[in-house]
């Protein structure tokens, strides 16, 4: 007999909703992705949700399953106990807009808000050069697809709302990004305590612990740039030579 | 009736309809010309289709091996598609993609440094040299957040879950476009002096597909409707490397870069079996024993490639042969072995996305164990047929570029060439579109009737009361595509394909969306099928008129290129009773680029 599995899936907008059940015959490797698809083929062609490359590469299809956020193309159902109830819902830090699709437009605001790379000039034969290892660096945070799921969890954004006072840890390693970069001329210290918020993160490592590509958010990161602010800002010292040599 | 004035309006020069990296760099180059310019997109900005090119972006940089140059990088391009390819296109392809690498480090992107420092290059399918400017094997994801990441600060608007139904037009003129609001469903009129289409390909048509579900040939479809020429769509490449285990991940895509790091190719008998499939055209240049392939690996500069990495035509239909010929893997693809090829921790280093894709999706170790591979449908190198030197289409007004626009790769696309062709062509279109905008001197009017018309055509599956559903019908349709247009092709079988896409046509007057229009995947759904099947018939339509095979083109009863066929590129067209399909003489092309074309390579290194 076909092995069928029980789905709880949230379904409503942004006026109110309710967990909805499926039942779902499975089919040999299946993702939580394939279950919502196949619901909307047979059962709620209406059903919302966001996707696009089903490879783990776009992070459009974040939500929460079974309360932790996760990326519904990249969980497999074989890694649920077989009796195991399934719920998913949208993610929880941002406004609904329809089942499980939710209005993430304000973390596209706060990229807005951070100023591009400004390169320094190229050597005299049109070429930059800088090291692998420097690179490297970077790369890992370049690895981030945008699914928001550290935005998500971040207990200063979910728990305590303070999205006016902090960018969120994405942002903070798009900041990093840009701050370690062997190219980039601009100082974004003094932005990242006032504007960005750095001192609003706490480290409790929750946005690593989800980041789908396995990015050190917390200790790559968010503490080096936490770390230069307090070397900038709160080094006694470096305070007091700044304050005779301005 | 719709009451046209209470629709909400947007007035702009120029509309870019696509945000993958050509529409982007399209937007970025309009705005910089200093028109006014919107960029709209189906999905979330950067989720685009993009973010699965894996490879690298090829551009003859020659920071890896000192002899590539330009000319090198045309002659491949050219050989690869067959010499198919518009000349002038592809001159200006080979000549331009450095200097678009040089600006995506300077607007952000950080690739992978040579010992030297310099930007390195990885090998790749039918380039002669390490050609690829990479980041690891997620170079597609570093180009679309490079190019989002600058143009989020310039002067554009950048409307995102907003689908594109119908171009406008007055007279012969476009003058604009019709949408909605995926959120809302609400419809919005974009009044434009230029649109550029930058909407990618349309291999949703067919079941097993590397593309998102926004490869639906929205572009194609608007474009030929509003009468522009499509060119060349028999030419449909299918990628050699797609997963083909578990099911859920069937036709997801493997990159190339496995070859080019010197993964290898095995049938079910543990024989290397590329060595019986090179073509006489690339015997010179590839190597002809095991030893001579892994020499050309460790970098001697005189042994020749390996055969796994020629051009992807060929390994596809090279691996359709062994499976069908029942020397396949368990699951009907063959095995891709990276794992007795290099240590762990490079391939970890090297195909760390890969590495990732397989562990998690199907529960396998690269690093230890063989991968199952298998064609996938991958990239439409025929599309809109455009100007080369505009990128505008026969409809004055409308512009293409990206996998939408034809003309570049010919018959075969060189894996990396896409990534080059986006920013390249992308660019020349929104400078194209920006000159164009620029001498009209007021947007054309918009017709309500159009606007209407648009928009009944879309709510009338919302308003039925029962009809069929439109995801089994995208699934009869990829059932035909996947039987009678796959990689092999024969005249009685594309028959069978148009005889049923036309009667597929009429079950789209049936279809039945359920729900209301907010933010409503199965109307979405219903919406793309007019597009996929009109894209679909042009393709067979295409197929069956070509009476040989080239490229990504192969036709049982027509096994060889024929000298008399690569005179010719296929248009298609609407005419007073439908598509009108026919074959356009080339013309000679330019003596200085055919000298280049048909040279020695000694000829050309290091020129």
């Amino acid at each position: 007999m076909a092995d069928k599995r029980k789905f709880k899936i949230w379904r409503g907008d942004k006026t109110g909703g309710s967990f909805v059940d499926y039942e779902v015959t499975m089919d040999p490797g299946m993702v939580v992705l394939d279950v919502v698809h196949k619901v909307q083929a047979t059962e709620a062609g209406d059903l919302a949700c966001r996707w696009n490359c089903k490879a783990g590469k776009c992070g459009s299809c974040s939500m929460e399953i079974n309360g932790k956020p996760r990326l519904a193309c990249m969980t497999r159902m074989n890694s649920f106990k077989p009796d195991e109830e399934i719920t998913i819902q949208p993610l929880k830090t941002f406004p609904i807009l329809r089942d499980l699709v939710c209005d993430v437009s304000w973390n596209y605001r706060q990229n807005k808000r951070i100023s591009p790379l400004n390169p320094k000039p190229r050597d005299p034969d049109g070429n930059y050069r800088m090291k692998q290892a420097d690179v490297d660096r970077i790369q890992e945070f370049r690895k981030c697809i945008e699914c928001f799921l550290c935005q998500d969890v971040c207990h200063v954004l979910r728990d305590r709302n303070e999205k006016d006072h902090f960018v969120g840890p994405r942002f903070m390693i798009r900041l990093a990004g840009l701050e370690m970069h062997p190219l980039d001329q601009a100082d974004r210290i003094p932005q990242i305590r006032k504007e960005f918020g750095s001192g609003y993160c706490n480290i409790t490592k929750c946005c690593t612990e989800v980041c789908p590509e396995h990015i050190s958010i917390t200790d790559n990161g968010i503490i080096p740039i936490k770390e230069r602010v307090v070397d900038r800002y709160y080094d006694p010292i470096a305070w007091l030579i700044r304050k005779i040599f301005g | 009736m719709v009451d046209v004035s209470e629709i909400q309006t947007l007035e702009y020069d120029v509309v870019v309809v696509g945000a993958g990296g050509a529409g982007l760099r399209a937007a970025i180059e309009a705005s910089k010309q200093g028109v006014k310019t919107a960029l709209i997109c189906k999905s979330l900005l950067g989720k685009a289709h993009t973010v699965m090119a894996e490879g690298g972006m090829a551009a003859a940089l020659g920071n890896v091996d000192s002899r590539d140059n330009w000319k090198i990088h045309f002659r491949d391009t050219m050989r690869g598609g067959k010499f198919l390819n518009q000349w002038r296109m592809a001159e200006i392809h080979a000549k331009e993609s450095p200097d678009r690498v040089r600006e995506l480090e300077e607007w952000g992107a950080v690739f992978d440094r040579t010992k030297d420092g310099l930007i390195s290059q990885r090998n790749f399918g039918g380039h002669r040299y390490p050609r690829l400017a990479h980041v690891g094997d997620r170079t597609g994801l570093e180009l679309i957040r490079s190019l989002q990441d600058y143009a989020i600060h310039q002067p554009m608007d950048i409307h995102m879950e907003c689908t594109a139904l119908s171009i406008t037009k007055d007279g012969e003129r476009v003058s604009g476009l019709v949408g909605y609001w995926r959120e809302t469903g609400r419809f919005v009129m974009f009044r434009a002096k230029a649109v550029i289409f930058a909407t990618g390909g349309a291999g949703k048509a067919w079941p097993i597909t590397s593309n998102s579900w926004e490869y639906t040939g929205d572009g194609l479809a608007m474009g030929y409707e509003a009468g522009a020429e499509l060119m060349d769509l028999e030419f449909v490449q299918f990628h050699p490397t797609g997963m083909v285990w578990p099911p859920s991940v069937k036709g997801t895509l493997v990159t190339e870069g496995v070859r080019g790091d010197g993964g290898i190719l095995l049938n079910n008998r543990g024989e290397r079996f590329m060595f019986q499939y090179i073509p006489p055209k690339f015997a010179s240049e590839t190597a002809d024993t095991e030893a001579e392939a892994n020499r050309w690996l460790q970098g001697d500069k005189e042994a020749r490639r390996p055969p796994e990495l020629l051009t992807r035509d060929v390994v596809a239909k090279a691996i359709n042969k062994e499976v069908k010929e029942g020397r396949g893997s368990p699951h009907g693809g063959v095995f891709l072995d990276i794992a007795s090829r290099l240590p762990a921790d490079v391939i970890k280093r090297k195909l760390p996305s890969m590495y990732h894709q397989f562990k998690e999706l199907a529960e396998l170790d690269i690093t230890k164990d063989p991968m199952e591979v298998g064609p996938t449908t991958h990239y439409f190198m025929g599309g809109l047929r455009v100007n080369w030197e505009t990128q505008e289409t026969h409809v004055p007004g409308l512009f293409a570029c990206g996998e939408c626009a034809a003309g570049l790769h010919g018959a075969n696309r060189l894996g990396g060439n896409s990534l080059s062709d986006l920013v390249v062509f992308g660019r020349l279109a929104g400078l194209g579109a920006a000159n164009y905008a620029k001498q009209q001197a007021k947007i054309p009017a918009l017709s309500a009737e159009q606007v209407e018309s648009v928009i009944q055509q879309a709510t009338a599956c919302l308003k039925r009361e029962s009809g069929k559903s439109p995801y089994l019908v995208h699934e009869e349709l990829q059932k035909i595509m996947g039987q009678y247009v796959g990689i092999v092709r024969t005249e009685a079988e594309l028959q069978k394909a148009i005889a049923e896409l036309q009667q597929l046509e009429e079950s789209l007057k049936l279809l039945k969306a359920p729900g209301a229009s907010q933010y409503n995947p199965g109307w979405n759904q219903a919406i793309s099928l007019p597009s996929m099947v009109t894209v679909s018939e042009a393709v067979a339509r295409a197929a069956l008129m070509r009476q040989e095979s080239r490229g990504g083109h192969t036709r049982i009863d027509y096994p060889d290129e024929s000298p008399e066929w690569v005179k010719y590129n296929i248009i298609i067209k609407k005419g007073e009773r439908g598509m009108e399909v026919r074959k356009e003489a080339r013309g000679e092309p330019p003596v200085e680029l055919a000298k280049i074309a048909y040279a020695s390579l000694e000829e050309l290194e290091g020129k």
